[in-house]
């Protein structure tokens, strides 16, 4: 009832924004799922499948090598703070060469691509997002001795950033 | 290259400079403000956080007007750090990057350097931001 009550309030608020990201969750809404980090949306394993070109693309292997640092729960969709960080020697094979990031439910899929010099002492950056729903990131990273990583994080948006 | 104010040279903004645009040409984007924040105790061999910000409205293309005509896109696409010419870092930034650019990332210096940062984007954006970096 109270929740009711507070999505009549968001409609009366601002009642066109609401509205459009109402359509836009009845076209994308899905339960956020359990924790299978490749169990995503047909369109972003596509973008995944072209982007990893065929080769083995792992899994984080526990040590934390690649961080995908959003938070769990944001309120506005608009700027959503976002750290990808890997933890690399950045020296020799143990260099990343680029980092793609990627998410499901927005538009398109990509979010940023980057790609690091050899001058570059530390394979991490941060910056903002904007996230049309409720939805799971993906990072893709390519590293020098040809290895392939991926990591996951899943973030739940409560105002859409779609139509704003 | 429509902006080449660099905090190295304040003295230099003519006042006598012709401030209309050439009739006809499309205006250059001559407002364009940056904030670049290099931590200022740089050492040798410590990796530094570098944090930039970039006045710019990354229209989406997804939104309409109130005429309900599509807003067309209107973004910046390319980031670029350079050391003395040499690739730091280079981010391709996509319509889901938020409004007035945020990147920050690290960089360590040997000995003096000049860092060189562009950005370009659509409808010939491109503004560049040079700091003279000196460890202590």
């Amino acid at each position: 009832m109270n929740r009711m009550r507070s999505r009549l309030t968001l409609a009366s608020h601002d009642r066109r924004r609401a509205v459009a990201a109402a359509g836009l969750c009845l076209l994308a809404t899905h339960p956020l799922r359990a924790l299978a980090q490749l169990d995503t949306t047909p369109t972003l394993q596509a973008r995944i499948a072209t982007w990893s070109a065929g080769k083995p693309l792992s899994l984080d292997d526990g040590r934390q090598r690649v961080v995908l640092d959003v938070p769990a729960l944001v309120e506005n969709g608009n700027a959503v703070p976002l750290t990808v960080r890997v933890n690399s020697a950045m020296r020799g094979a143990d260099r990343v060469l680029e980092i793609l990031l990627l998410n499901e439910l927005n538009p398109q899929r990509e979010l940023a691509w980057l790609r690091f010099g050899a001058l570059s002492p530390r394979a991490e950056l941060s910056t903002r997002v904007r996230l049309a729903t409720s939805q799971r990131l993906v990072a893709l990273v390519r590293m020098a001795d040809g290895s392939q990583w991926l990591a996951g994080a899943d973030v739940v948006v409560t105002l859409a950033a779609c139509v704003e | 290259m429509a902006d080449q104010r660099d905090t190295s040279t304040p003295s230099n903004v003519p006042t006598t400079a012709p401030t209309t645009a050439p009739t006809g040409a499309t205006p250059a984007p001559s407002k364009v403000r940056a904030l670049v924040f290099v931590p200022p105790d740089l050492r040798r061999g410590v990796p530094a956080q570098v944090r930039t910000t970039l006045g710019h409205p990354m229209e989406s293309g997804q939104r309409r007007d109130a005429m309900g005509q599509a807003v067309p896109q209107d973004i910046v696409r390319e980031f670029e750090a350079r050391f003395d010419g040499q690739l730091l870092l280079a981010v391709s930034l996509y319509p889901a990057i938020s409004a007035n650019p945020y990147l920050a990332f690290w960089l360590q210096l040997d000995g003096p350097a000049t860092l060189t940062l562009d950005w370009r984007g659509d409808h010939g954006f491109a503004h560049r931001e040079t700091r003279q970096l000196v460890p202590v």
